[in-house]
């Protein structure tokens, strides 16, 4: 389980967020660019600190402003997808993926062993000593997405996880990634800017708007909003 | 003179055939200005090699006075571009990444040598360093002294060649994309770790070259040398110090130095072209 409450502002505006994740849930983010999206995601994983506010993870708190707790990103064990992936350019993929393991106190058998189960997961085995540089927007998601998950994260953060996959692939890459998320059991927040992201991986949808939540509900409910002109068309597409 | 009369009166050039001898007389400017200017640049180092034959080349390469010169130089440009590279690396990735007060004047301080002419540094590290010197002064109680020693070689050309690594070690740094690093800190790197793993092995080329450059400058470095470290063979004669010299009696000796000088400086070129060029 994982909640927050953050206010954090930002250069056009305040950006005051609160809501909470259960285990093995799928919350999916929507609103307009620029409403704050993949700002929440940043203040979740550390990368920025609210002004105000308190984020809870399972048991830990990592970060509340009143009792002064500040956990630094290194330490929070969340698994943050970025929009790009962000993919080590001067690492092979093995390389990538081995990387969160090299930093914790892991013996170097470990980390191959573990690396290697990654990759057979992702059906990546074959490309472990490819440069990041030469493979295809699925083939980046895939490593990126067996990077975060083999440290065993404890919440999942998607930013736009499948804009960058060709869209042949996409349809494809978009029921493997859920099954990749419900494998995990852990709670997952999902950015993404296309109804058929929600349709498939949206275990509930909070609307962003303005920094604010508009809405948070089931997908159903919230996408039944025709009276909201974002909702009207991003389902009317 | 409308758009319409302007098209008319290009029209008309053109038939005329004007707007080609315009071209032809800028290409051929062009190429003169061009060849002028290499010839004016090459025919000097060309000279060295013209003047000097290979048997008093080889000759002259075995005097104490030249290979003196040359490992005093290399061994005193390799150790001030160490010491350039550990202390600049830091000041430089600091100076890339965070903002504090003051950053603006440290960015001016470390370029400072740049344009400082050398005389100018070679007598102000004297008066830092020498005996009598501000901070000499100190080190003159514990019995020691660097003003004319190979450390004052080195001091020289540390305070000379700094800026060229330091710029170009910041400009890599700042063109390391910060989502790396920040990928990297929700993988459960350190500071340090992302320091070492991520943003100085993305910015490899840069620094490599910066030390290239760096190291060049401390080999050519003159003024502030022979002001500040002396003018002693075998402990502060660098090569340049040594063509200087030597220039008065043995013209091969020179002329040898100087051709070896030239020869780094190609190398020199050549790598750092090599090393840019290679992009992730």
């Amino acid at each position: 389980m994982f909640s927050i409450h953050a206010a954090r502002q930002l250069r056009d505006f305040a950006l005051d967020v609160a809501f909470s994740v259960e285990q093995g849930e799928t919350l999916v983010l929507i609103g307009e660019n620029g409403a704050g999206k993949s700002t929440v995601l940043n203040l979740i994983s550390g990368i920025l600190a609210p002004d105000r506010g308190e984020l809870i993870l399972g048991e830990r708190t990592l970060f509340s402003s009143e009792k002064g707790i500040n956990i630094s990103t290194e330490r929070r064990n969340i698994g943050h997808l970025f929009q790009s992936y962000a993919l080590f350019p001067h690492m092979t993929v093995a390389e990538n993926v081995a990387f969160g393991l090299r930093c914790r106190k892991i013996s170097k058998p470990e980390i191959a062993a573990s690396v290697a189960e990654h990759l057979g997961a992702m059906r990546l085995a074959e490309l472990a000593d490819v440069n990041v540089g030469r493979l295809s927007g699925g083939q980046r998601q895939r490593v990126a997405l067996a990077r975060a998950l083999v440290l065993e994260p404890e919440l999942l953060l998607l930013d736009e996880p499948l804009a960058a996959v060709d869209m042949r692939a996409k349809s494809a890459m978009r029921k493997e990634l859920r099954v990749q998320i419900a494998n995990a059991g852990i709670p997952c927040i999902v950015v993404t800017h296309t109804l058929q992201d929600v349709r498939e991986l949206a275990d509930r949808i909070c609307l962003i708007e303005g920094g604010r939540i508009a809405a948070d509900g089931a997908p159903e409910e919230v996408l039944g909003m025709r009276e909201n002109g974002f909702i009207a068309s991003f389902v009317e597409g | 003179m409308d758009l319409t009369q302007f098209r008319l009166k290009t029209e008309t050039d053109r038939h005329n055939g004007r707007p080609r001898v315009g071209r032809v007389i800028f290409t051929l400017l062009v190429a003169v200005l061009l060849s002028l200017f290499l010839l004016f640049v090459t025919i000097p180092v060309a000279s060295l090699f013209l003047r000097i034959a290979p048997e008093a080349f080889i000759r002259s390469l075995t005097e104490p006075v030249v290979l003196d010169a040359l490992s005093l130089s290399l061994v005193t440009a390799t150790i001030s571009t160490v010491i350039v590279v550990i202390f600049g690396t830091p000041l430089a990735l600091a100076n890339a990444r965070y903002d504090y007060p003051g950053r603006d004047i440290v960015d001016t301080l470390t370029d400072l040598p740049i344009v400082l002419p050398p005389a100018v540094a070679g007598i102000a590290l004297l008066m830092a360093f020498g005996r009598r010197g501000v901070v000499g002064q100190y080190l003159d109680l514990f019995g020691i002294h660097i003003a004319f020693t190979t450390v004052a070689v080195i001091l020289a050309q540390v305070f000379v060649a700094s800026p060229f690594y330091i710029r170009q070690a910041k400009a890599s740094f700042e063109a390391v994309d910060r989502l790396y690093e920040d990928a990297a800190r929700t993988l459960g790197a350190s500071p340090w770790t992302v320091a070492f793993r991520v943003t100085i092995p993305l910015a490899w080329g840069g620094l490599i070259s910066g030390a290239i450059l760096s190291f060049a400058r401390a080999l050519g470095e003159f003024g502030a040398t022979i002001m500040f470290a002396g003018n002693l063979q075998g402990r502060t004669q660098t090569m340049p110090l040594a063509i200087y010299t030597t220039m008065q009696g043995d013209l091969d000796a020179a002329i040898s130095l100087a051709i070896i000088l030239v020869v780094i400086s190609f190398a020199v070129i050549a790598t750092v072209k090599v090393v840019t060029r290679r992009k992730f």
